[in-house]
């Protein structure tokens, strides 16, 4: 506390335009109250004017229905559109309010490059809960680390938002969804400017929340409100993980602010158990938001919502929070070694696990699904060794090419699905069986994309490339020397689990290359599957929706520049390092011992192999796969062995559904509903206690009440005397 | 003076007090329940020559309140005399739990 006061004291940004942080997020948050309440409002009216309700209620209106399904059999789900009647105001409001934000964290940003960005700057709303030794402000932390989050999630987040609305432009909840929007971002800022554990918290189940209502968005069909279930339950088993982090180290350290952590974490010492212990609980959480294994299976299902959620919450920024909330606690990670082993050896697990399933999907928007959480992999292996602002980096071109392909994604599936809407088609509009071909009906999401393809593939210039091979590149140099190298992990060498985390990089690299470039050779060349009447309708997405792909394009292009590595002769060097090195430089150092980085030689020789393993990898899937002899998916053939192995995703859902949700079904039924409800409960202490007991007193009761007006009289001169005689005796 | 028209309210409350405890018929019981309201009217004069002219107030308000007591009191005796043919009150226990 008496840190963070003589810092507020004297900092050089207090008086700026940084004392209006709040602002941030509140904006997104007054945007939700805004569409909210337009929802809410107009809620009432949309149902009689939905015209697929009208088909149905029609019985009376003969002539009118008749009329209408005398075209076809399939006259009641082709109905006219029918757009929100809020709608042009929305569109305004949801996009709006996301770029205020981001100009007011522009311009925050721009304070900041001219002063002393040694201290964060935190900027206390009020107290929040003070409650004898815990002590917990509302307050807001303007650091590199955190202007870096909020500029992605904002900048990003506004593109997305745009494409939203032409995206959902049709849809009936179309206010709902942008109040959802906006209620996430708002959390997700929370989330980042935090200054205290607590505050962050709040952010983090915030966007848990909005994850679940955004996945289950179509509510109507099981299917995705039971994917925004899943994806609700496992975030809370991550949840757990964190609280008991944070009771830990309010009970360790007295203080949950980061301020006062950072201050209180050296004395429990290097290595001890305590801060190992803490840094575990924290990675599990991290595990949950993050989709790591083995909390990972939430994200594929996440997919049933809207793809511009997808792009926002999925891949861009809210999963990133694990990787933020590592960074922003490392300095306790990097007392912890054996945390961080365990950190980046899930990570690279992760990383190649996800990439194997990701071969073998067939709707594009899983095998983005399962590249996010395999790119999510490689953020945590960077800042599992301690290359901080390695995995940041890689979050940040992350959240571009990621961005940009799901949008990309987003404007295929909208494509086909206008096509199959308008021939009356039911076939599946994101299988990439039925797709091929797209690049001359929609050339210009065909060149983002593979944009996009190249830049998570870790072809040089990309973004992608100088991101990924930083992260290697740092486990590759902390293998050899490191406080990381030293230690030993499940009596594994620390060195030996860092060259393996390095190969598993590596592989999971090539396969990347590989998956990806089946995804797009399958979606965007070779013949075209979707049929031929539906090809007349197959078009480019508007304007509004390509113009953020546009914006995209030119970030993954152009992202690596934010921290190119120092062996090359041109440009910026190391830009994002520097930014960054208040806030992490000390825990990175720490993790290095101050060792140099390795030779230029082997770096050059280490990029040589990153690079060749990317176009290997691209070279395996055009030599490898055959677009002209995909068929589409009605006629497609049964998968075997391995191949179907990995269209199931390893039966992971189904092993826990075995091993963790059929047992808890039964214990909850057979033991905890039959037994303790209504065995103890009901019965026991309902039943015999609680009526038994009563039934006793009430009989005593009832004796004395004999309704005679004599014995009462006794009793009424009985009590005077005791009194009388307890005033008189006392 | 005091003494003694104290000691002649204290008499006749416990009289009325006996009465009301030992007495089965309503009637009775009511008489001896203005016994000892005009036991305490006594005690109130008595010392109102000590703390002042309250107690006489009082007094007054008593009699008011015995007076619609005995009125109500009566009708309902009454009411149960038509009723039930007596006004023994072993026999009336309507109140019994």
């Amino acid at each position: 506390m008496l840190l963070q006061e003589a810092t507020r004291g004297v900092h050089p940004l207090s008086g700026s335009i940084a004392e209006w942080v709040w602002l941030i997020p509140l904006l997104p948050f007054l945007g939700f109250l805004i569409n909210g309440w337009l929802s809410i409002t107009s809620a009432a009216h949309v149902g009689p004017k939905d015209p697929s309700a009208a088909g149905h209620d029609a019985a009376g209106h003969g002539d009118d229905h008749g009329h209408d399904s005398g075209g076809g059999a399939h006259g009641d789900d082709h109905h006219p559109v029918v757009r929100h009647k809020y709608a042009g105001l929305v569109s305004i409001v949801g996009p709006a309010v996301l770029l205020l934000s981001f100009g007011l964290t522009l311009a925050i940003f721009m304070a900041m490059l001219g002063v002393s960005r040694e201290a964060p700057f935190v900027r206390t709303l009020f107290s929040w809960i003070p409650a004898g030794d815990l002590h917990v402000d509302a307050a807001l932390q303007v650091d590199p680390l955190s202007m870096v989050m909020t500029l992605v999630v904002t900048g990003v987040g506004t593109l997305i938002h745009l494409f939203s609305v032409g995206y959902m432009q049709d849809d009936p909840g179309y206010p709902r969804y942008f109040a959802y929007l906006n209620l996430f971002v708002s959390f997700m800022l929370v989330l980042v400017l935090g200054a205290s554990y607590p505050v962050l918290f709040v952010g983090w189940e915030g966007v848990g929340l909005c994850s679940y209502l955004l996945i289950g968005f179509w509510f109507t069909d099981k299917a995705n409100a039971d994917a925004g279930k899943k994806a609700f339950i496992v975030n809370r088993i991550g949840d757990f993980g964190f609280l008991v982090a944070m009771f830990l180290m309010f009970a360790n350290f007295g203080a949950l602010d980061f301020l006062g952590v950072s201050a209180a974490a050296p004395g429990a010492g290097f290595n001890s158990p305590l801060v190992t212990t803490i840094c575990l609980f924290l990675f599990l959480g991290c595990a949950g938001k993050s989709a790591q294994i083995p909390l990972y299976v939430w994200l594929p299902d996440a997919m049933a919502g809207p793809t511009p959620v997808s792009a926002l919450i999925h891949a861009a920024t809210m999963v990133t929070a694990g990787v933020y909330l590592i960074a922003r606690s490392a300095f306790l990670f990097s007392l912890a070694p054996v945390a961080q082993l365990t950190v980046a050896f899930v990570g690279g697990l992760t990383a190649l696990f996800a990439a194997t399933i990701g071969l073998k999907q067939w709707d594009i928007k899983k095998v983005l699904a399962y590249s996010t959480v395999s790119q999510l992999g490689y953020m945590f292996v960077g800042v599992g060794v301690g290359a901080y602002t390695a995995g940041v980096f890689h979050l940040v071109t992350h959240a571009f090419f990621k961005a940009l392909l799901f949008l990309g994604s987003g404007s295929v599936i909208f494509a086909m699905h206008r096509a199959y809407h308008a021939t009356h088609n039911h076939d599946d509009a994101q299988d990439m069986r039925n797709m091929g071909g797209l690049r001359r009906y929609m050339p210009v999401t065909f060149i983002l994309m593979w944009i996009a393809t190249l830049a998570i593939a870790g072809i040089p210039v990309f973004a992608g490339f100088f991101s990924k091979d930083e992260i290697l590149g740092a486990v590759f140099a902390r293998a050899h020397e490191s406080t990381l190298a030293q230690v030993s992990w499940l009596g594994i060498p620390g060195s030996a689990l860092l060259f393996i985390i390095y190969a598993m990089g590596l592989t999971a690299a090539l396969l990347t290359a590989i998956y990806m470039t089946r995804m797009m050779l399958y979606t965007f060349h070779g013949p075209n599957r979707s049929g031929e009447k539906e090809q007349s309708h197959l078009a480019e997405a508007p304007w509004v929706m390509t113009g953020p792909l546009v914006v995209l394009g030119v970030l993954s292009l152009f992202g690596g520049w934010l921290n190119l590595p120092a062996l090359l002769p041109v440009g910026p060097i190391g830009v994002l390092d520097h930014w960054l090195e208040p806030v992490v430089g000390t825990a990175t150092n720490a993790v290095t011992g101050g060792a140099a980085e390795v030779a230029h030689g082997t770096e050059w020789a280490l990029i040589g192999a990153a690079v060749a393993i990317a176009v290997a990898g691209i070279l395996i899937a055009i030599v490898r796969l055959k677009p002209e002899r995909l068929v589409p998916k009605a006629q497609a053939p049964e998968e075997h062995g391995i191949e179907r192995v990995l269209l199931n995703k390893y039966y992971v859902d189904e092993l826990y559904d075995r091993v963790v949700v059929r047992p808890t079904v039964w214990i909850s039924r057979n033991v905890l509903a039959t037994g303790v409800d209504e065995g103890i409960i009901d019965k026991l202490l309902v039943t015999w206690v609680g009526t038994g007991i009563p039934r006793l007193f009430g009989w005593f009761g009832s004796r004395l009440q004999s309704g005679q007006v004599g014995t009462y009289a006794w009793v009424l001169l009985i009590g005077v005397i005791a009194v009388l005689g307890a005033f008189t005796l006392r | 003076m005091l003494a003694e028209s104290l000691a002649l309210s204290a008499v006749l409350f416990s009289i009325g007090a006996i009465g009301v405890l030992t007495r089965r018929n309503a009637i009775v019981i009511f008489m001896c329940v203005e016994l000892m309201l005009n036991a305490v009217n006594l005690t109130f004069v008595a010392l109102s020559k000590v703390y002042g002219m309250a107690g006489q107030v009082f007094v007054i308000f008593v009699m008011t309140v015995a007076a619609a007591e005995a009125a109500v009191g009566l009708a309902i005796i009454i009411a149960i005399f038509r009723h039930k043919q007596t006004v023994n009150l072993e026999n009336i226990n309507l109140l019994k739990g």
